[in-house]
């Protein structure tokens, strides 16, 4: 986590106008944008929001009333891993909140900081209660950076949190190595990064229907060819 | 009893893409529609398939399509809702996930029937990877021709952008979808008009979430008849039911409506060892809970709605004996409040003093004649809720207060004269009962 942020560079500028130009109506980019500012950025900057308002032939405070709503969007540094521990209901009754706390003890923070960086730490880590992160299947789900790791506990939190200040390299349990929350924003705002082909196609707890179904020879009725014949 | 056709390659070697999807005969539908049929053909094989709204609200898919104007000269516009937040729901991201080409496959066929040239996918934020297998998923289908200038030869032209939201649940409100998607904050509209009518860009637009486009492309290929051979008489084909919490097989059952919850945890090996089923949702946390004696409903729009729930997503959260009711009551309501965008008084105000109330009543420090009465200031708050907003978010939120003290009010009660909450929240987690956690 630094304080010192760099200025938008004439690169950021133009994939900021790149954005704008994909939408019939150039705002309806903003929120792209603000993603990509956030990855360029690391939060959303004062200079981000008047970037953003050029763009779009917009005033300051209509951008930031928009920065302001949505909960990604970070006035405030977070660490190079991002971590969410859900505590919705689903969650917070099968651990989420014993795996909260026990998190927010081991580094030391409340909600929505970052941890302390130690001598030796490779990264840094910030924590944060979310909302239900659609994989109540997986419960009790953590996010980092916004890839899923699935079916937690207090242990495996704390030493999912160890490793990544460790800079141990570590993959979300449905997808590829974690990137940096910088890298995550930038996805985000459309620029893909090419780990698409990573992680599995699904989850053990997606394919669990369909397993039961293959066992048990079931499936939908037969329709003869695909020309939309009626079925028997 | 189960009939997967959404979920049917999620276990294919690479299923996300072109290749896997073309391989199990993906896009022959789009090939079919674009030589076969005229946009208005399509919308009646959706039309009489009976296919309706899988996002919650169970609306007839071809009729909302049918209500777009096609002699307005304004360009028209298909966006889908992929904005998947409400509690307990999470089939969309899967199938995202595992074949974003079904998605693609039938927002080309949708876009085709409402004669839009422009779709948008509209994901939440929150899913990185599903983002990523998205925005590859459609750079692969402009590549192969499904998207474009002139598809296939056809003449329609089709652009498709992924568009990924910034944390916010309540734009998965249609209408606040809208005003998110033009780049202002998440808040709902009122209507009329209707998105129909004036929506992105005050243009006529369909909004329709993940799964209904996603069965699209299954309708066109094996005709109305046969997916309304699957289903009950007004809830017909099938769908993908999630099953979370303390059962043995939480995962995706993806079965025809009407299939009971007793049915599906038969086939996931019911609930977890030693344990009985207390309450449940049967699509979210915005739907009524219901409890045991709902075990034999089948889980389609009528039967649902009878017993004053809403089918809703097919979320069934799923909680057993060990579960504090009144908590996971004040934690659903706690995320309203955090999530009402602000715009309507009775919503903003009304959900703060439902925490309020919820949380005295844990905490339990009230006389029972003092708690009765507290009981009844909640039911009188939920009262001054319901129905007096733009959007259905506060009418979500009284949802599991009002059933719940239907259905479990000794046990409000038994938090007053100053005991606190009864249970042990260590019981309830997922690794209660196994010692490797100290």
């Amino acid at each position: 986590m630094t304080e010192t942020t760099a200025s938008l560079d004439a690169k950021t500028i133009d994939e900021l106008k790149q954005i704008a130009a994909r939408y019939p109506q150039a705002r309806s980019g903003l929120l792209p944008m603000l993603h990509l500012v956030q990855s360029a950025q690391g939060r959303i900057t004062p200079e981000g929001i008047d970037a953003c308002a050029e763009v779009l032939g917009l005033s300051a405070a209509e951008v930031s009333g928009v920065a302001t709503f949505y909960t990604m969007y970070k006035r405030r540094p977070v660490g190079d891993f991002h971590v969410g521990v859900c505590t919705n209901t689903l969650c917070a009754v099968m651990g989420g909140d014993q795996i909260f706390e026990r998190v927010k003890q081991h580094l030391g923070v409340g909600n929505d900081e970052t941890a302390e960086r130690r001598d030796g730490d490779a990264a840094t880590v910030s924590v944060e209660h979310i909302e239900c992160n659609a994989a109540c299947d997986y419960a009790p789900v953590m996010m980092v950076n916004w890839e899923f790791m699935d079916n937690q506990t207090p242990e495996s939190a704390v030493q999912l949190v160890d490793d990544l200040r460790a800079g141990t390299p570590v993959s979300s349990t449905r997808g590829p190595k974690l990137c940096s929350w910088r890298e995550a924003e930038r996805v985000l705002a459309g620029f893909e990064d090419g780990l698409a082909d990573e992680g599995p196609a699904a989850g053990p707890a997606s394919l669990v229907g369909l397993e039961i179904a293959r066992e048990k020879n079931w499936s939908a009725p037969a329709t003869g060819e695909a020309e939309g014949q009626r079925s028997e | 009893m189960l009939t997967p056709v959404l979920t049917e390659n999620w276990d294919a070697e690479r299923s996300w893409t072109l290749a896997s999807y073309e391989q199990g005969g993906g896009y022959g539908a789009l090939r079919k529609a674009l030589a076969e049929l005229q946009p208005d053909d399509v919308i009646t094989m959706v039309k009489d398939s009976g296919l309706r709204g899988r996002g919650g609200a169970g609306f007839p898919t071809g009729m909302k399509w049918s209500f777009i104007p096609q002699d307005l000269p304004k360009p028209k516009y298909l966006v889908v809702n992929a904005d998947e937040s409400e509690p307990g729901t999470c089939k969309d991201i899967p199938l995202m996930m595992a074949s974003p080409h079904t998605l693609v496959e039938g927002v080309i066929l949708s876009s085709y029937a409402i004669r839009a040239n422009h779709a948008f996918i509209y994901v939440r934020g929150e899913v990185l990877h599903v983002v990523r297998r998205l925005q590859q998923a459609v750079r692969e289908a402009y590549a192969a021709g499904h998207l474009g200038k002139g598809i296939h030869g056809s003449g329609y032209d089709l652009e498709l952008v992924v568009h990924a939201g910034a944390g916010a649940y309540i734009c998965g409100e249609e209408t606040a979808l809208l005003d998110s998607l033009e780049g202002r904050r998440g808040q709902p509209r009122l209507r009329p008009p209707f998105p129909a009518v004036a929506g992105l860009y005050a243009s006529p637009t369909v909004v329709n979430n993940v799964e209904s486009i996603a069965s699209v492309p299954s309708i066109v290929a094996h005709g109305a008849d046969w997916f309304s051979s699957m289903g009950t008489e007004k809830s017909k084909g099938y769908v993908i039911y999630s099953l979370s919490g303390h059962v043995k097989k939480p995962g995706q059952y993806e079965a025809p409506l009407g299939i009971t919850l007793r049915e599906l945890l038969d086939l996931g090996g019911g609930m977890r060892e030693g344990h009985e089923l207390k309450f449940w949702t049967p699509g979210g946390s915005s739907t009524p809970l219901l409890t045991h004696e709902h075990l034999d409903m089948p889980l389609d729009y009528e039967a649902v709605g009878a017993a004053g729930s809403m089918l809703g997503t097919r979320a069934l959260q799923i909680f057993d004996e060990t579960t504090c009711v009144v908590r996971a009551v004040l934690r659903w309501t706690e995320f309203y409040k955090h999530e009402s965008c602000g715009k309507c008084t009775p919503c903003r105000e009304g959900t703060w003093w439902l925490v309020q109330s919820l949380t005295r009543l844990e905490r339990g420090d009230l006389t029972r004649a003092e708690g009765e009465q507290m009981l009844d200031l909640l039911l009188d708050q939920c009262d001054h809720i319901l129905g007096r907003s733009f959007c259905a978010l506060g009418d979500g939120a009284t949802s599991s207060v009002t059933s719940s003290i239907q259905y479990f009010r000794d046990e409000y009660l038994s938090h007053l004269d100053g005991g606190g909450c009864p249970f042990d929240p260590a019981a309830s987690t997922a690794w209660a009962g196994q010692e490797v956690h100290q």
